[in-house]
């Protein structure tokens, strides 16, 4: 019997009534009736219904669903010693790339270099780092490498390679003819020996130095002076007096990031320190150093010799010698050398000039000053830079005479940077066997016979000597990528020695280092000992005697007597921040890092000064063409010299890739020269305005504080009276600080940042870093020229003062992590918000792009998503990737603690909060507290004036504590009252009011 | 026996109920006219290249559009509160004027409400194809869901969904409402099935008993009991957005009534630009009198001069503040770069409708129409003036940029344009333009027809 079910008595009843008194019921009967009917209605219906409508829904989801893309994820079948999934490991490496030095630490993520951080173990570099050394990993993954060894173009294998070179080779040796190797200068002890054994067998072999951006106008002028060509050591931190003669040591001057570190010793008035150096500049063109200077003293280069000589006799004439009879020196000349006498021993004065003229004088007068064993020492010597520019002329003329057999080219490329490429181009056509062993595919190796490709250094076991006793040690962090082998190895192999090259210098450790170290038993221990730290510092100093003698400048003396300061326009030709010799063009980070002093990227252009512009009628961005050779935007450049125009090297590539090709104009063809040594400006040039213009991409559009008070400074006088000098704004915004609400208070940490302007130099190396860490994109330069550029820190920079000769003034701005911040509020789906320990927090998935954070930013430092510049869009097809960055291979070098954002996402500096979540967590395992300055930052990492200071603001004793409690301290725009978590301290400078 | 000066009749022409129903149902008899066409194809080709640029938005990003890393608001936010001004008009009239008993409102009710409800749609659409994430944009909603997501209720943006969601759905059935009477009239006179069988439908039910008129007065005083204070409040919540924020021309106190004023003076241009085109190929002169275009004239000086305060008491309080970066906001407004957009609108603004104080210009057809487009594009400067010139230069000069629209910036507003368009043109085929029934009880309210009566 079918089973009833009811849910009330009624409804019972008169279900038993119903035949009875259908009537009864009145209406609730037909609605009961209609109820249950509905109850009782067949149950197959509803279930085939739901049948039938599972079997549709599933079978359409089975017919349409979407293709999943398969994901493997494969474990280690052995688990390779010391490799944690997720955890990074360093290894201590050295960056040497021809020109720039730098021990470094390579973080390498689960079998790949993703970052470079500087090594604190080396005494010369100390931990900092400069741009091109941060970006080096960038160029592991560029496009543009070289995959296979290569003939003619077309890919070999390495035994076809070496058996046909090594033919080539004992063909050239037999036949009498040269055979060279053209590298950059080598301060690898082990490549050296190297080179030698492959000289030993090889007859006739050669090895000539070649230098993009050499210092041989030094080298000859010390060979004049003192007997042996060299590069002494510089001490700007024994200095208390600095005098510049356009070089550039903060930014591209021999070893500017051990410059730096020892400037900044002077500089920082920071833990009771009173105490700073004065630092006078003279320079034509702007340059980051000049713009650092106390004093900056407009000097055009074709009259820099002749101010050195008057400043020459000035000092002999005041320290009691006789004087050639020069034209009567400036008063500034006359009160710098008086300045100069009074600092004797404690002074320094450098010259960039690569005249060995002017590098006489100045050798001069620093022996006069008594600095040659005070703040120059001769008995360690700087190894970079030891090209002589004869040779390589030399080197040309034998090429095109047929005298060369066979040209090894090691990583250098001539027909870009060679003043006389053509000339170089058509030698070439008349050596025997030419084989480049570049890195990259660049202008030379397309016409050489054979590439060897070399590894990238982070391949690659190297070790290096950059000054006298100061060794350190490159090893692979990874595998080679390619079908690349060791530059050295191939030497070598050629040479009949087939050991590796790891072998090959743990050997020449062993029987030359090894015994400067008594304190390890073993080699082992100690070449292991080495290897962790990266470097080296074996005590030894140069044994051969300096002794100067005075007759070289006297004769430059005289050949000056009744000469007058011609009246011509100069050209300068200068390598920046960036791309340097053009040697790092490829890399997308150091092509959109803005210039610190122009602030524009993408591009090379001349600088002209203000009153030049106005006196030819030359407009911001016209076209100029210089010496009918070379076309070119020009921008107006305050504080550059009146006559001094200035271009940058190291663009106008070709045969590289993307992003290098087409960008800018190659400016080395414009190189002069001055008794053999290359010049790196040209007087008297002649400028022509052409009608068109062509935009140049800047990350900064206006350089006048218009007054406010955003960047407070004061001279160092002041200062020593009143330690308040210059941030009295600070403590009037203090005492008008007041609130409605509670004050926030944050429980253990609250993370605080300080930043002292007075340290910083602007050199840009926290950008790259913070591009490299945070997986920043790279947006190129049509989205620059729009504004658009993404980076996470900038280094504001302002003119201030008269528009000839103004004053700089840098400023890095980030996120300033304001415990009252506008962003967080207006945020409609609180994508941003405020962490307990005082972070300004993104949320990336839940951003949807409303922009109004970036609004309300008082320090625009929101970066919005505008296109697909990552490839993490959904839609296919709109990417926007001009410079490269997403293919396969350069995205190996993103971090992948870091989140890739999408289109139409804000982004902006974190604190680096992985890293900070790293350390806590190491923290944690080991029990214990966080220690002040374990967590650092990549920006404060990077930087090599030691100018960000991050830490927690709760712990009174912590550094960043103490920046903040320095009369110096100020926020930016404190007065709106968003509280920010980084301070600045404000700028001192050496100079009389 | 002295006779006081009679009252202007409100409709003129000496009409009767049938003629009134006749001449208002006539333009949604027959087929329309060339013009009509010609219309509805410009303003349909002005619609799809805004769908245009809508893909390129959405599939590209914002970055088809001029913003930059300074300006994150420009063309987008400037056209969300121009048209969202615009929407002020129709509720303004139908809303407070009832109950102010204006009833002069009658004629011109209808149309304005009407043009309320597209230029919110218009409006709404801005803020979301702002959005770089619009597939995401459900975000903003606060609806519950697993993982505890919630929406940021200090954010003015947040208000903003609620503010114009509400006024958009209030507006929508108070329209509607007091359409109900008139689709039953429309009903009546049907003459296809179909029609019938639609308006039928849509009238719901409507007979014009007493107890439908009783229930349907009741509903529309309620309703604008309710839409009175929403004319006011939109516009002001809308003003948050900047008022609320730290930069200097945005943070402002004075925002909230001038917005309002603001946006009830381009309202009534609006509707005064249409109307004045309306009446005259719709044949409802007799309707929409030289009268009504005085009254709205009238509330154009009122509201324009109270823009114009504002305007300078921005100024001056910039000046008071003594706050630096305020006093450059409002320098750099009147003599920047974007000078020339701030003078447009203080000329279309404040000085234009001035010339309303002359009966003669303000009676005059042309020149009402002339000066209603001029304060619809002043208006729309205010607004750019507002977000542009604000935040291109705000704090640190480091940053400061300049701006410049793209064609997909102008596809976006000539798209809502033609949105707009498109919609009034549909709009004049398938209901009354003028609330036939409300009309009606104006007909003898005043004017001849009364006294014509009494000396009968």
């Amino acid at each position: 019997m079918e089973k009833k079910y009811f849910k009330s008595i009624e409804e019972l009843r008169i279900d038993t009534s119903r035949e009875n008194d259908i009537h009864a019921a009145g209406d609730k009967f037909y609605i009961l009736d209609a109820q249950r009917e509905a109850l009782t209605l067949p149950s197959t219906t509803r279930r085939d219904f739901l049948k039938a409508f599972g079997f549709t829904i599933a079978s359409a989801a089975v017919a349409t669903s979407c293709e999943q893309p398969v994901r493997k994820a494969i474990p280690f079948l052995i688990q390779p010693e010391g490799i944690i999934p997720g955890k990074a490991s360093y290894y201590a490496s050295t960056f040497y790339d021809g020109i720039d030095y730098c021990s470094v630490l390579v973080k390498v993520r689960d079998g790949r270099p993703i970052k470079i951080e500087g090594n604190s173990l080396s005494s010369v570099t100390k931990g900092g780092t400069n741009a091109r050394t941060q970006a080096s990993v960038l160029n592991l993954y560029d496009n543009a490498r070289h995959k296979n060894p290569s003939k003619n173009g077309s890919e070999i294998s390495w035994e076809q390679l070496d058996s046909e070179v090594i033919a080539k080779i004992r063909e050239a040796s037999s036949s009498n003819k040269k055979i060279v190797i053209l590298t950059s200068s080598v301060i690898s002890p082990s490549t050296n020996a190297a080179i030698n054994d492959f000289a030993s067998a090889f007859a006739g072999t050669e090895l000539v130095t070649y230098d993009a951006f050499p210092a041989s106008g030094m080298l000859d002028a010390n060979e004049s002076s003192f007997g042996v060509p060299f590069i002494p050591s510089y001490r700007f931190d024994k200095a208390d007096l600095i005098v510049s003669f356009d070089a550039d040591f903060l930014g591209s001057w021999l070893s500017p990031v051990e410059y730096t570190k020892q400037y900044i010793v002077n500089r920082k008035l920071v833990d009771g320190q009173r105490k700073m150096s004065r630092h006078i500049h003279f320079e034509g063109a702007m340059s980051l150093t000049g713009s650092n200077a106390d004093y900056r003293v407009q000097l055009r280069p074709s009259h820099q010799k002749m101010v050195l000589a008057q400043l020459l006799s000035e000092l002999r004439q005041q320290s009691g010698s006789a004087t050639p009879g020069l034209g009567d020196a400036s008063n500034d000349v006359k009160e710098l050398a008086k300045n100069l006498m009074q600092h004797k021993g404690k002074s320094l004065v450098v010259c960039g000039s690569n005249s060995r003229d002017e590098q006489l004088l100045v050798n001069e007068i620093n022996q006069i000053l008594g600095n040659y064993g005070a703040t120059i020492e001769t008995d360690i010597q700087l190894k970079t830079r030891q090209g002589l520019n004869h040779r390589v002329t030399r080197l040309v003329e034998e090429m095109n005479a047929g005298k060369v057999g066979a040209l090894i080219i090691m990583d250098v490329n001539p027909l870009y940077d060679y003043p006389q490429a053509a000339q170089f181009a058509q030698g070439l056509q008349k050596v025997g066997m030419s084989i480049a062993l570049n890195v990259i595919s660049d202008e030379t190796s397309a016409a050489t016979t054979f590439v060897g490709p070399d590894h990238h250094y982070l391949e690659a076991w190297n070790d290096a000597e950059v000054k006298t006793g100061f060794y350190s040690l490159s090893q692979p962090a990874i595998r080679p990528i390619f079908n690349t082998r060791s530059a050295q190895e191939s030497l070598l192999k050629w040479s009949g020695n087939n050991t590796d090259f790891r072998s090959y210098i743990k050997a020449y450790w062993q029987k030359n280092l090894f015994a400067a170290d008594n304190s390890y038993l073993s080699f082992e221990s100690f070449w292991n000992a080495k290897l962790h730290d990266g470097v080296f510092e074996s005590g030894r100093k140069e044994t051969v005697a300096v002794a100067y003698t005075a007759d070289a400048v006297n004769k430059v003396l005289a050949s000056l007597a009744g000469k007058t300061m011609a009246d011509s326009i100069d050209l300068v030709l200068y390598t920046n921040v960036g791309v340097g010799t053009g040697k790092h063009a490829n890399n997308p980070w150091l092509q959109e890092l803005p210039d610190p002093v122009t602030k524009a990227c993408w591009d090379n252009y001349v600088m002209i000064s203000p009153r030049l512009a106005e006196e030819l009628n030359i407009s911001d961005e016209q076209l100029v063409t210089i010496n009918d050779s070379i076309t070119l935007p020009a921008i107006i450049q305050p504080g550059q010299e009146y006559k001094t125009l200035a271009v940058a090297l190291g663009y106008g590539r070709q045969n590289t890739g993307v992003p290098a090709n087409g960008v800018g104009q190659n400016a080395y063809p414009l190189l002069g020269s001055e008794a053999g040594n290359i010049s790196f400006y040209i007087a008297g040039v002649a400028l022509s305005p052409q009608n068109s213009s062509y935009p140049v991409a800047r990350t900064q559009s206006h350089h006048s504080l218009e007054g406010r008070e955003l960047l407070r400074e004061t001279t160092l006088e002041e200062y020593l009276e009143n330690p308040q000098a210059g941030n009295e704004a600070h403590f009037e915004a203090e005492h008008h600080k007041k609130s409605m609400y509670p004050k926030v208070e944050f429980d253990g940490m609250h993370w605080g940042m300080a930043i002292d302007m007075n340290a910083c130099t602007g050199c840009n190396a926290c950008v790259v870093a913070c591009s490299s860490e945070n997986n920043v994109p790279v947006v190129g330069k049509e989205q620059v020229l729009a504004s658009r550029e993404m980076h996470w820190i900038r280094i504001d920079r302002y003119y201030n003062g008269d528009i000839n000769d103004p004053e700089v003034v840098r400023q890095p701005v980030m996120c300033q992590h304001c415990d009252n911040a506008p962003c967080e509020n207006v945020c409609p789906v609180a994508a941003t918000t405020h962490s307990n320990e005082g972070i300004n927090q993104m949320a990336y998935n839940r951003c949807i792009g409303t922009r109004y954070c970036a609004n309300n930013c008082p320090y625009k430092v929101r970066r919005f998503n505008f296109l697909d510049y990552t490839g993490a869009d959904s839609f296919k097809g709109n990417r926007m990737d001009p410079t490269e960055m997403t293919t396969d291979l350069r995205r190996l070098v993103l971090n992948p603690d870091v989140t890739i954002r999408a289109k139409g996402v804000i982004e902006k500096c974190s604190f680096c909060v992985q890293r900070i979540q790293e350390k806590k967590l190491v923290a944690k395992t080991e029990n214990r507290e966080l220690r002040d300055g374990e967590i650092v930052p990549a920006c404060a990492q990077a930087c090599a004036a030691e100018a960000i200071v991050f830490g927690n603001l709760n712990d009174k004793n912590s550094k960043v504590s103490r920046y903040f409690a320095s009369e110096r301290n100020y926020h930016l725009l404190e007065e709106v009252h968003t509280l920010p978590s980084v301070g600045y301290l404000t700028k001192v400078k050496n100079k009389s009011v | 026996m002295y006779v006081s000066p009679i009252r202007e009749p409100l409709i003129k022409g000496s009409k009767d109920y049938s003629q009134v129903t006749k001449d208002i149902l006539a333009p949604m008899a027959g087929k329309p006219s060339k013009y009509w066409y010609m219309g509805i194809t410009l303003a349909g080709s002005a619609a799809l290249f805004g769908a245009w640029a809508t893909f390129m938005t959405v599939y590209y990003g914002i970055g088809t559009w001029g913003l930059n890393k300074t300006i994150g608001w420009a063309w987008d936010i400037t056209n969300f509160v121009w048209w969202v001004g615009i929407g002020h008009a129709g509720t303004f009239i139908s809303a407070i004027l009832l109950l102010f008993r204006q009833r002069w409102r009658t004629s011109i009710n209808r149309s304005a409400e009407a043009m309320t409800l597209m230029a919110i749609a218009c409006a709404g659409f801005f803020p979301l194809i702002h959005m770089g994430r619009l597939l995401l944009g459900f975000f903003i909603l606060p609806y519950p869901n697993t993982r505890d997501l919630w929406v940021n209720f200090n954010s003015p943006l947040l208000w903003d969904v609620f503010a114009i969601t509400t006024y958009l759905l209030v507006s929508l059935i108070f329209w509607y409402i007091g359409l109900i009477p008139d689709l039953g009239t429309v009903r009546d006179k049907a003459t296809n099935k179909i029609r019938k069988a639609i308006y039928g439908f849509l009238s719901f039910g409507w007979t014009g008993s007493a107890r439908h008129w009783s229930r349907h007065e009741t509903v529309s005083l309620i309703l604008a009991g309710l839409a009175a204070p929403l004319v006011l409040s939109v516009h002001t919540i809308v003003s948050f957005d900047f008022a609320t924020s730290v930069i200097p021309g945005w943070h402002t106190t004075i925002f909230p009534p001038y917005f309002v004023s603001g946006a009830v003076f381009s309202g009534f241009a609006m509707v005064l630009t249409l109307l004045i085109v309306a009446r005259k190929a719709l044949n409802l002169e007799d309707y929409i009198t030289v009268g009504h275009i005085e009254n709205m004239n009238k509330v154009i000086i009122i509201t324009g001069s109270i823009v114009g305060i504002a305007y300078i008491t921005e100024f001056f309080i910039a000046w008071y503040s003594g706050v630096e970066y305020e006093m450059y906001a409002f320098i750099n407004r009147a003599t920047g770069p974007y000078a020339w957009a701030y003078w447009i609108m203080m000329t279309c603004n404040v000085i234009t409708p001035q010339l309303f104080w002359f009966k003669k210009i303000r009676t005059n057809l042309v020149a009402t129409f002339i000066i209603s487009i001029f304060v619809n594009i002043g208006m729309w400067f205010e607004r750019f003036v507002i977000v542009v010139t604000s935040l291109h230069r705000d704090y640190l000069p480091s940053s400061w940029t300049m701006y410049k629209p793209t064609i997909v910036e102008v596809g976006l507003y000539v798209g809502t344009l033609g949105v707009f368009f498109t919609l009034f043109l549909l709009f004049i085929r398938v209901f009354p333009v003028i609330a036939i029934a409300e009309v009606k009880s104006v007909l003898k309210a005043t004017g001849e027809n009364k006294k014509d009566h009494h000396h009968e």
